[in-house]
C-alpha cells in the first residue's frame, strides 16, 4: 500500500501497510533520524512531528492518517547553513545536554511560536509539557524559546 | 569496605605500581600516540578513553588539548572510544572524566608539544627557547620554521609520556576556562544521525527481545504453528532468552508482540513485599562492615540527641531514549556498537557470556541518550550480540522498549539510613552514629568473577547476576558514598550493611548512595540546629573547618537572600550541602518550595566549587541538570513492583519532573583556575534533595522520613510526629 504526503516540503510516497506508525516510516524508508522512539505511548514527546502545523505523536499515528497532508520534522525546520531561529537560539543558549529530546521539543516550540509570537514562560512550559527532558535542560530550553520568539518578532518588524 | 578481593576498580583507585606517577589515566596508558595524532592536513585527533554521555565531556577535553598544543579548537577532532586501541580508562562514571582523562590529555599534549618543538629546534637550528607555537605553526625569531602538520608523519609520539614535562601554568590558558559551545549540540538541534539508535549499516536487521513476564521466569514452552510472523521475522532463542529479528523495524516490533502470546513461562514470587520494603531491608541476608569509627575520650556524650530513620525506595535511570545496540558476527569476530560507559569492561563480560576470547570482540562507543549511571546500555549490547550470532555477517540493531527500559535496567537500591546524633548544651556536635542498609551500588560489567549482563542470566547455562558490591570509600564508595559528614564531629561511627541477596538488580545511578546519605546528614543538622535555636546555615558553618565548603554555603545563602527571608504561608526554604564523595566538587543548594496539594519546588540557588572549570557554561549546565534530577527524585520517583515484576514500567507509572514542574535555577561558580579540575555532573543532586526536605520542614513543620516527598509520605511523617 502506498501513502503519499508532503515531508518537509517535498512530496514523498511510502510503500508500507497503512497501519504502520508514521514514526517507523520516517525512520525507516524515509531515512530520517530526528523523530525518535521514546515510549510508543504518547507519554514523552520524543517522536513529535507537525502534521498540518499541529504537534502530533508520530509513534502512534498511523501512516494512512497523513495521506495527502503536510508533515514537518526537525529536519524541515532549518539546516546548519540556514537554521530556524529556534535552532539558532538553542545553540546560543546551549539548551541541551544529551539532546535526544530536542527534535521533538523544537517542533512543538515552532508550533507554539506560529500561533503565539510572544509567549510568556507559562505558555512555553504548557506547550512543552508533553515533552520529557531527563538531563534537566528545561530552563535553558525555555530561555531559548523566548530568545527565538524575540528574534522572530524583530525579524518580522524589520521585514 | 566490602568490595572483596579480585574486583577491578580501574579508574577508581590508582594503582601503586612503582612507575613514575603520571597524571590521571596517562599513568596506565603511557604511550602518547594512543592519545594524540597530528595529521598533515592540519588536523589533530585526540582519543579519550572516556565517552560522551550528554555531559559535554568531548568539548571540555578538546578545549584542554587545543590549549596545551596551541592550536585552535576547530582543528581538534575527537575519536570516540573503541577497543582495542583507545586508552583503557575503565568506566566513564563518578564525575571523574575531567580529573582522569582531562589531566591525562593535558599532560600528553604538553609532552607532544615539547617533543615536536625539540625536533623542530634540531632541524632548524633555532634554539628551543626561541620557538613558539601559533595555531600549530612553529615560529622562530625570523618567522615560521615548521609545524605539527609538517612533522605529522614522523612517528614522534610512539613513546611513553615523561613525567618531567610541565603543562602550561593556569595564567597561560586561553581556551580551557572559556565557555566554548558544545561540539555535539549542532547535530542534536538539526536532528542529524548521531546516536547509536541512528546507525544504518548495509543489510542491517532489526530485533526485539521478548522479556519474561516476571523476574527470573523460565521459558518452558514456545508454541509452534499459528500464522507466520510478520515480515518473515525469525525467532532466536537461547535458553530463556527470546528475541525476534526482521528486516524492517515495524515487523520486528509486531512479531515480538505476537510471539509473546505463544510463550509459556514458569514464574514465581521472587520480590519482597513493596509495602513492607523497609522491614525487608532490615531482615534480608547481609554482611556488615564499618566505614569509619573514631572516638574522642575527652568529650561528654550528654546533650540533645536526635534519632531518625530515612528511607528511599529504589529509583530508575529513566533516560528519555531507550537502550540500543548494533552487533555483527563475521568469521568468529564480533563487532558491537554501544553507548556503554566502558568499552573494555563490556568486552570482558561479553566474552564471558559468549565464551569467546575478548580479543575477538571489537566494541565501539556511539552516543546514546542521556546516561546517569549504569543503565541497560551494556545489557542491550549482549542482546544484540546474541541475536546477531544467529544471522552471521548481518548487523542487528536491538532497541529496548520503554517497558524494558523502566522495568529491566539496573536500579539504584532502596536504602535505609539511621542516624543518631548528639550535640552538647552549647549546640556543638559531639557524636554521630549512622547505619546504612542497602544493596550494593555497583554491578558494572568487567569487575566481578561472573558476568553482570541481564540476558547472561537467561541464556542456556547462564548464571544469575551476582549481588552488587560497593566500591571502597577510597574510590568514592557506593552505598556509603558521602555518609561521612564533613562537619566536625569528635565521636563518629558509620556502619554499612550490604545485602547479599538481590531480588531487584541494583547498580550505580548518579550519586550512588549520596542522595540518601546527604539528605540524612543535612536533615539531622537542621534538627540539631533547631534544638540549639541556631540558624541552619550558621549551624553548619560553625561545624565546618574547610574554607571552600564554607564559601559555597555562604554563596548559596547570599544568592537566595537567606538571611533576610520572610515567612510566607505555604512557602518554605531549606539548605543542603555536600562535597561530592568528600573528595570532589563542593556544592550548596538553597531550595524554595510551595506546599500546595503537592509540594512544588519553585526556585533553586546553587553555588559550586569545581576547582578549575574547563568550560564554565558546561559546568553550569551540569549543575542545573543534576539539581533538577535531584528535585525529580525527591518529589516523584519510586520503582513500584509486586511480588513478581516491576509495575512502574511506563511514564505514567514512573513519573519524572516535567516542564510545568521545574524550578527556576540560578547557579554561581566559584572560579579557581589554579586548582585541579573536579567533575560537576553529580555534585548538585544530593544537596538539592536535602534542601527540598529542609524547605518542607520550613513550610509545614514536618520532617519527611521517606522519599519521594508526596502527599502520602508527608502525611505519614505528620502522623508519626
Amino acid at each position: 500500500m502506498t501513502t503519499r504526503f508532503t515531508l518537509n516540503g517535498t512530496a514523498v510516497s511510502v510503500d508500507l501497510p497503512g497501519e504502520v506508525s508514521l514514526l517507523h516510516a520516517l525512520r525507516g524508508p524515509l531515512g530520517l533520524s530526528g523523530p525518535r522512539y521514546g515510549c510508543g505511548a504518547e507519554q514523552c514527546g520524543t517522536c513529535m512531528v507537525l502534521v498540518e502545523g499541529t504537534p502530533r505523536y508520530a509513534c502512534t499515528l498511523a501512516l494512512d492518517a497523513v495521506e495527502g497532508k503536510a508533515v514537518r520534522t526537525v529536519e524541515g525546520l532549518g539546516t546548519p547553513e540556514a537554521p530556524h531561529p529556534l535552532q539558532a537560539a538553542f545553540l546560543a543558549e546551549q539548551a541541551g545536554q544529551c539532546g535526544f529530546c530536542l527534535p521533538g521539543i523544537l517542533v512543538s516550540a515552532a508550533a507554539l511560536l506560529d500561533r503565539d509570537p510572544d509567549p510568556d514562560d507559562a505558555a512555553i512550559r504548557a506547550a512543552l509539557d508533553p515533552h520529557l527532558c531527563r538531563c534537566g535542560s528545561h530552563n535553558r530550553i525555555i530561555r531559548a524559546v523566548r530568545r527565538a520568539a524575540r528574534a522572530m518578532r524583530e525579524g518580522r518588524a524589520a521585514a | 569496605m566490602s568490595a572483596g578481593s579480585g574486583m577491578d576498580f580501574r579508574g577508581l583507585v590508582t594503582p601503586e605500581d612503582g612507575r613514575p606517577r603520571l597524571p590521571g589515566s596517562l599513568h596506565t596508558n603511557r604511550r602518547l600516540s594512543q592519545w594524540i595524532t597530528f595529521h598533515a592536513d592540519g588536523r589533530v585527533t585526540i582519543r579519550p578513553g572516556k565517552v560522551e554521555l550528554g555531559q559535554g565531556i568531548l568539548t571540555a577535553l578538546a578545549q584542554i588539548a587545543a590549549d596545551e598544543l596551541d592550536v585552535s579548537l576547530a582543528r581538534i577532532g575527537v575519536q570516540t572510544a573503541a577497543t582495542p586501541d583507545s586508552p583503557n580508562e575503565g568506566v566513564t562514571s563518578g564525575s571523574l572524566s575531567v580529573q582522569d582523562c582531562g589531566s591525562a590529555l593535558r599532560h600528553a599534549c604538553a609532552n607532544a608539544r615539547a617533543i615536536h618543538l625539540q625536533v623542530a629546534a634540531q632541524k632548524t637550528g633555532v634554539p628551543l627557547e626561541a620557538l613558539r607555537v601559533e595555531d600549530g605553526t612553529f615560529f622562530g625569531p625570523a618567522g615560521p620554521v615548521g609545524s605539527y602538520w609538517a612533522q605529522a608523519d614522523d612517528a614522534l609520539l610512539e613513546c611513553a609520556a615523561s613525567p618531567e614535562v610541565k603543562a602550561k601554568p593556569p595564567s597561560a590558558r586561553r581556551i580551557a576556562g572559556t565557555s566554548a559551545p558544545r561540539l555535539d549540540l549542532p547535530d542534536k538541534v538539526f536532528g542529524a544521525a548521531r546516536f547509536v539508535h541512528d546507525l544504518r549499516l548495509p543489510g542491517m536487521l532489526h530485533a526485539r527481545v521478548v522479556r519474561p513476564p516476571a523476574r527470573g521466569a523460565r521459558l518452558v514452552e514456545l508454541r509452534e504453528g499459528g500464522p507466520p510472523l510478520p515480515g518473515g521475522a525469525r525467532v532466536v532463542r537461547d535458553g530463556s532468552f527470546l528475541a525476534v529479528v526482521a528486516a524492517a523495524e515495524h515487523d520486528a516490533e509486531a512479531a515480538a508482540a505476537r510471539l509473546a502470546a505463544r510463550v509459556r513461562w514458569e514464574e514465581a514470587d521472587t520480590l519482597p513485599d513493596e509495602r513492607a520494603l523497609a522491614d525487608w531491608l532490615r531482615e534480608a541476608p547481609h554482611e556488615d562492615s564499618v566505614v569509619i569509627e573514631r572516638a574522642a575520650d575527652d568529650v561528654a556524650l550528654a546533650g540533645q540527641t536526635v534519632r531518625t530513620c530515612f528511607f528511599r525506595p529504589p529509583v530508575a535511570h529513566a533516560s528519555v531514549g531507550t537502550c540500543c545496540a548494533v552487533a555483527r558476527w563475521s568469521g568468529g569476530t564480533l563487532e558491537v556498537w554501544t553507548h556503554s560507559q566502558g568499552v573494555y569492561n563490556l568486552r570482558t563480560d561479553l566474552a564471558k557470556v559468549l565464551r569467546i576470547a575478548p580479543e575477538r570482540i571489537l566494541v565501539r562507543h556511539v552516543e546514546g541518550a542521556g546516561c546517569y549511571g549504569h543503565n541497560g546500555a551494556d545489557d542491550v549490547a549482549l542482546d544484540a550480540a546474541l541475536v546477531a550470532r544467529a544471522v552471521p555477517d548481518q548487523p542487528v540493531r536491538v532497541l529496548w522498549s520503554r517497558a524494558e527500559e523502566l522495568g529491566w535496567s539496573p536500579f539504584s537500591s532502596a536504602m535505609l539510613v539511621e542516624v543518631e546524633a548528639t550535640a552538647d548544651a552549647a549546640g556543638n556536635l559531639v557524636s554521630w552514629r549512622c547505619e546504612i542498609i542497602s544493596n550494593g551500588h555497583s554491578s558494572r560489567p568487567g569487575r566481578m568473577q561472573d558476568p553482570t549482563l541481564l540476558s547472561g542470566a537467561y541464556v542456556e547455562g547462564g548464571v544469575p547476576v551476582p549481588p552488587s558490591i560497593n566500591p571502597p570509600i577510597a574510590g568514592g564508595g557506593g552505598a556509603q558514598r558521602n555518609a561521612i559528614p564533613l562537619y566536625r564531629i569528635p565521636n563518629l561511627r558509620i556502619g554499612l550493611r550490604r545485602l547479599t541477596v538481590m531480588p531487584l538488580r541494583t547498580s550505580a545511578l548518579r550519586g550512588l548512595g549520596a542522595p540518601v546519605n546527604v539528605w540524612a546528614i543535612e536533615s539531622t543538622m537542621d534538627e540539631l540546629a533547631a534544638h540549639a535555636g541556631a540558624d541552619p546555615v550558621e549551624f553548619r558553618l560553625r561545624h565546618l573547618d574547610d574554607p571552600r565548603a564554607a564559601e559555597v554555603l555562604r554563596a548559596a545563602a547570599e544568592m537566595a537572600g537567606w538571611a533576610g527571608r520572610a515567612r510566607r504561608e505555604g512557602v518554605g526554604m531549606g539548605v543542603g550541602f555536600a562535597r561530592y564523595k568528600n573528595a570532589s566538587a563542593w556544592c550548596a543548594v538553597v531550595a524554595e518550595i510551595a506546599a500546595e496539594a503537592t509540594v512544588r519546588a519553585t526556585r533553586l540557588w546553587i553555588a559550586a566549587d569545581v576547582g578549575e572549570a574547563i568550560n564554565p557554561d558546561g559546568v553550569a549546565n551540569q549543575l542545573e541538570g543534576g539539581a533538577i534530577h535531584g528535585v525529580s527524585m525527591a518529589l516523584k520517583e519510586a520503582v513500584r513492583f509486586d511480588r513478581r515484576r516491576v509495575t512502574s514500567d511506563s511514564w505514567e507509572t514512573y513519573p519524572i519532573l516535567r516542564f510545568s514542574e521545574v524550578p527556576v535555577v540560578q547557579t554561581r561558580l566559584i572560579q579557581r583556575p589554579d586548582q585541579p579540575p573536579l567533575g560537576a555532573g553529580e555534585c548538585a543532586l544530593a544537596p538539592s534533595v536535602a534542601a527540598i526536605a529542609g524547605a518542607i520542614r520550613d513550610a509545614l513543620g514536618v520532617r519527611v522520613r521517606a522519599m519521594p516527598f508526596t502527599p502520602e509520605t508527608i502525611a505519614a511523617a505528620m502522623d508519626a510526629a
